[in-house]
């Protein structure tokens, strides 16, 4: 069974879809044990990191992502509140991934936010299998996690800046694979057979 | 590079979509999923979809069938039309639209922008601007499919979406829409000056060379276009062929 974190942040419903899409048994919850029974989690989240990180407090469950031992995966916000901290709220965040969470600087072909398919490369994880590095996924964000050690996948906005990331079991996507497509299906599906 | 996006724009009434689509292989070229995954096949990079209908009873089949988009379609869709609170964006949001395009309801009450911004954040507001240039050359924002001018400057209305919450503009001139005589491109770059956001470009394609020059000359984000599309004059994979020979930077 694979566990939907329900956090409040934002719509879940196209998550939902695209594991419907594929096949996949899930749940949309926020119970400890079910998210502690689950093969696999994912945590979703379109918003504000500072929000993100209340909520997750709030229903008790900062403790209980991170003790996960299965495979996680973090998506968009949702990837952003696993890092170390995050600019937007100035908030300290879930400490998974070594990164940190800085505001995208407009100019004159940066627009902020950053919206729309780019490439991703320097791919370097079973997450990627089968996709070639210049494959193209879809963002919407304001906010990016700098690269680190944890950096799986590279994507460039007037910075180069982290479009993927993992520690352990822990991944994390800045893009949207839920909208990106037949490559954003790929990428799902190889989570689910990590 | 972010790549310039090329999205279909497909006009609803009563649940079904409309225009001549007969060109198309479909099995049913008035329902909706099929002709967006058709589009979605092709390299379409988003969809957005028009709610034209008059009636409740039209709205209410519309939001049925955002449910049915939001779980036949990979890759993300707007939703437009008839959209005057933040009831309705929550509506549209439940049933799964990523985003929705606001227009008319915007100028008659802008802190429209600010709430839905707000609950859902930036992202999901796109704010359309069916603009005028007028005799005295000022460009102004209006109503009604573009027979009523309102009170907005182009410009300065631009900025106060923004400022408001807007995660993009989607900007049509009414003196091109519909000529296919091309795009206002040193209006569309002055935008891209201004404001930080994306830009949407729409209304007065007829060849690809305007849909390459609105995003070089013009600095679009993205091409939205409907009838050169659903006519039949050339399918968005060769569209985005042509682009790439010509040195754009999109996905295909």
């Amino acid at each position: 069974m694979i566990a939907i974190i329900d956090y409040k942040m934002g719509n879940l419903r196209s998550v939902e879809n695209a594991l419907k899409r594929l096949g996949a048994e899930f749940c949309v919850t926020a119970d400890e044990k079910i998210i502690r029974a689950a093969d696999r989690v994912l945590l979703p989240g379109v918003g504000n990191a500072a929000e993100a990180m209340q909520n997750l407090r709030d229903a008790d469950l900062v403790d209980v992502i991170r003790s996960l031992r299965r495979p996680v995966l973090g998506i968009c916000v949702g990837m952003q509140v696993m890092c170390r901290h995050s600019e937007e709220g100035d908030v300290d965040c879930l400490n998974i991934f070594d990164s940190r969470v800085k505001r995208f600087v407009p100019a004159p072909d940066v627009k902020v936010p950053h919206m729309g398919w780019n490439q991703i490369g320097n791919l370097e994880s079973k997450l990627f299998k089968g996709l070639d590095g210049g494959s193209y996924v879809y963002f919407v964000h304001s906010y990016y996690p700098e690269l680190c050690p944890d950096t799986i996948a590279t994507s460039r906005h007037g910075v180069m800046f982290s479009a993927a990331l993992k520690y352990e079991n822990f991944y994390g996507t800045q893009f949207h694979p839920e909208k990106s497509g037949d490559v954003g299906e790929r990428i799902i599906e190889n989570f689910l057979k990590l | 590079m972010v790549a310039k996006r090329i999205i279909p724009c497909l006009d609803v009434k009563e649940g079904r979509t409309v225009k001549g689509i007969n060109f198309l292989d479909l099995r049913d070229v008035g329902d909706a999923v099929e002709l967006g995954q058709f589009y979605a096949r092709e390299g379409a990079d988003e969809l957005v979809y028009l709610d034209i209908s008059a009636t409740r009873e039209g709205r209410n089949t519309f939001t049925r069938l955002v449910e049915r988009i939001a779980d036949g379609i990979n890759i993300p869709f707007t939703v437009g039309g008839g959209i005057s609170s933040l009831d309705d964006a929550s509506r549209l949001l439940d049933a799964g639209a990523d985003k929705i395009s606001i227009n008319s309801a915007a100028i008659a009450n802008p802190s429209l922008i600010d709430a839905i911004a707000a609950r859902y954040g930036s992202q999901f507001v796109v704010v359309a601007i069916d603009a005028r240039q007028m005799e005295d050359g000022v460009w102004r924002a209006t109503t009604h499919g573009g027979s009523r001018p309102s009170d907005k400057e182009l410009f300065s209305w631009t900025r106060e979406a923004q400022e408001r919450g807007a995660g993009e503009i989607l900007f049509t001139s009414m003196n091109h829409d519909g000529t296919r005589s091309g795009y206002p491109c040193d209006t569309f770059a002055r935008l891209s000056e201004e404001i930080s956001i994306p830009i949407i470009a729409s209304g007065g394609a007829g060849s690809v060379k305007d849909i390459a020059d609105v995003l070089t000359v013009g600095r679009a984000d993205a091409a939205l276009a409907a009838s050169i599309f659903h006519f039949g004059e050339i399918s968005v994979g060769d569209l985005k062929q042509e682009l790439k020979r010509l040195n754009i930077d999109v996905r295909c």
